[in-house]
């Protein structure tokens, strides 16, 4: 039997700005694939955040669409309200959403808004140059925290799935990770699961993708992969949390 | 058509309804509440079938009509002082993304959470950019409920046409009071992909047809932002140069000008009235569009023959004082009453204020 | 037969490919560099390649694409 791995057409063919062995790229493919397996890539909106992603605008090849820091989710509820038939989801990163977004995707999953939300967790915030987010790791080193997290000073890192796990809206929720092939076939399953039950009108669905920063962790890629698996995936399990179509 | 009785408010989201808006996003605070508690029944009704959603937040509701702007339809938010002030980035925001859309202000008092009752203290924000960076909205100040009805259709056109946000300056009393009004036909809206190419309507990589959107308020290459700007300024020059309306009434034997915009003016119309009826001259240039800005019908009407003096009445310290300092160009003494605190400017008080400034000519 | 093709002028030289490799036959190229700077990835033999898709699976980039006849 043939077997083909090449690059999808529904991602452009512009060279992504992104750092060696950064998790944006394997996850815009994830994205990309999903979509074009799904076969509704001729009436999608991708919502592009604030921080690295932010030039996500240029690597999706259909409808782009740029949000401010944080509103992805109230913009995708503008435009799912006005083409509820059209497959819309944000891409989101751990500042953008778990920080300065928290209340904008809260309110979504509240409300089951029909959208869909790819949520990179990196630990720490990339576009500015490393500094501490709400998903830094206690004790994790970053440029505003020198000296690790300080649990007692900033609290500890938030946990996105678990939390809106708890909201009625949710539909369906799942953590993910990067480090190994078969973690990345289960990442694209969730991502497609999460934009199938979109299609069928269900409610909210979020997909937590663990990733790295090499750049800003200080790591080669390969060794920001280790730290991921070791130091990211003990506090940050991976999993479906909630699937209310399986229940 | 019969008139109607109609709250200012609700006067303003039905004319939005009839002028194809669809999508109301909003935040409940006083003095504008009644707007989108108007679009929470109207929208659903058989003839409309549009969307009222409530944001979690002002911030929710400006970015919810980002993104159905960036579908093409009409859509609009309103709030009051506040709630604007946290809108702005948002504003700025579709200013650079070069998206339409319609944002009411109901203006109350400021600074702060300020007051409940109406204020006229956000002239700066409106017309200086409320937000960041080098924009303007095309910002409309009805001086009654039927202006208001009025400026709402123009609003969504003109939005439309410069693919800019329009904002309908009202005040707590446009919003509050009840007048008859003459409402506009019901229009349907409908996208048009050939008129609006930017738009997200869907896009086949496989099968190409048209653009794919790509929506964005981000330029990082300096010379990518400079084109945006040479576009965007560009059209603030189109606007400024077609889009200025202005009521001048009064202006024929003139010899004080008042300028005044809302509320304000409709006040300052009745002490012209009175003072005409006791053969004292007054005229007045009521700018309908704060921005852009009637700055030669101020200048013109400043240096007529016979005019010796230009009052300028706010109910704020002075914000449109500046634009009018512009116009006039030091060609003419300019004397100001305002009164912040949303503390309304008195017919007697204006009256007083010409009668002082009359003596003394 | 595996069809195995790189595009050079994309790779930075994470290495995640390498790292995934179950039969080890992918290295950066000791004596070349693309325009961007980066020692490419190569594949040392592609005969042996059994076209699991890790190396794919794992680029950032899309440098990588295998086709099994």
């Amino acid at each position: 039997m043939a077997v083909e791995y090449k690059a999808t057409q529904l991602l452009t063919e512009k060279p992504r700005h992104y750092c060696p062995g950064c998790g944006h790229g394997i996850i815009h493919r994830l994205v990309a694939e999903a979509i074009e397996e799904l076969d509704v890539h001729g009436d999608v909106v991708g919502i592009s955040p604030v921080g690295c992603s932010v030039f996500a605008n240029n690597y999706f090849n259909f409808d782009m669409v740029n949000a401010l820091h944080g509103r992805a989710p109230a913009v995708g509820t503008g435009i799912k309200r006005a083409k509820p038939d059209s497959l819309v989801f944000t891409y989101q990163g751990d500042g953008d959403l778990a920080s300065i977004g928290a209340a904008e995707v809260v309110h979504a999953a509240m409300r089951g808004e029909k959208i869909s939300t790819v949520f990179v967790n990196n630990a720490i915030y990339g576009m500015t140059g490393g500094q501490m987010a709400p998903t830094t790791l206690v004790g994790q080193k970053t440029t505003t925290s020198p000296n690790g997290r300080d649990e007692d000073w900033c609290g500890s890192p938030i946990r996105i799935c678990e939390m809106l796990s708890t909201l009625e809206g949710t539909y369906y929720v799942e953590r993910v990770a990067l480090d190994t092939p078969g973690h990345i076939n289960q990442a694209k399953k969730a991502i497609k699961k999460a934009f199938q039950y979109q299609m069928e009108g269900k409610g909210y669905c979020l997909v937590e993708v663990l990733s790295t920063c090499p750049t800003n962790w200080s790591m080669s890629p390969v060794e920001s992969m280790d730290w991921l698996k070791e130091n990211m995936i003990p506090y940050y399990p991976l999993g479906v949390f909630k699937d209310k179509g399986a229940e | 058509m019969a008139k109607k009785l109609m709250k200012g408010s609700e006067a303003i989201a039905e004319a939005a309804i009839r002028n194809g808006c669809r999508f109301f996003f909003g935040y409940p605070i006083t003095p504008q509440t009644e707007i989108p508690e108007y679009f929470s029944e109207r929208m659903f009704e058989e003839d409309v079938k549009g969307c009222f959603l409530q944001a979690e937040s002002e911030v929710s509701a400006i970015n919810m009509v980002y993104g159905a702007a960036t579908t093409g339809v009409r859509a609009m938010t309103s709030s009051s002082s506040p709630g604007i002030s946290l809108k702005q980035e948002g504003i700025s925001s579709l200013c650079a993304a070069e998206l339409p859309c319609v944002i009411v202000n109901v203006m109350r008092g400021g600074p702060g959470i300020g007051s409940i009752q109406a204020g006229q203290g956000d002239y700066y924000q409106a017309v200086k950019g409320g937000g960041h960076g080098d924009y303007h909205l095309i910002v409309f100040a009805p001086s009654s409920v039927q202006e208001a009805i009025d400026c709402m259709g123009k609003a969504f056109d003109l939005a439309d046409k410069y693919r800019t946000p329009a904002m309908i300056c009202a005040d707590g009393i446009i919003a509050q009071m009840m007048e008859p009004v003459e409402l506009p036909d019901m229009k349907e809206y409908k996208v048009d992909p050939a008129k609006k190419p930017w738009a997200a309507t869907g896009y086949d990589c496989k099968n190409p047809v048209g653009q794919r959107a790509d929506i964005t308020s981000l330029y990082v290459e300096t010379e990518e932002l400079d084109v945006l700007h040479e576009r965007l300024q560009g059209t603030y020059k189109v606007i400024e140069a077609n889009e200025v309306q202005f009521e001048a009434y009064n202006m024929e034997k003139a010899e004080i000008v008042v300028t005044a915009f809302g509320t304000v003016a409709r006040i300052a119309k009745s002490v012209i009235d009175e003072l005409e009826a006791q053969g004292i001259h007054v005229g007045m240039i009521r700018p309908i569009t704060l921005w852009p800005f009637p700055y030669d019908a101020v200048h013109q009407a400043a240096t007529q023959n016979g005019v010796k003096a230009v009052l300028d009445v706010e109910m704020n310290a002075g914000q449109m004082l500046d634009d009018v300092k512009i116009a006039v160009n030091g060609e003419q003494k300019i004397e100001f009453l305002g009164h912040c605190g949303s503390h309304l400017p008195t017919v007697e008080e204006i009256k007083a204020k010409i009668l002082a400034m009359k003596e003394g000519m | 037969m595996v069809k195995f093709s790189i595009k050079e002028e994309l790779c930075k030289g994470c290495e995640l490919c390498v790292r995934a490799c179950p039969k080890k036959l992918l290295q950066l190229s000791p004596d070349k560099l693309n325009e961007k700077g980066y020692h490419p990835v190569m594949i040392t033999d592609e005969s042996a390649c059994v076209a699991c898709g890790s190396c794919f699976s794992t680029c950032p980039d899309t440098v990588i694409s295998i086709v099994k006849e």
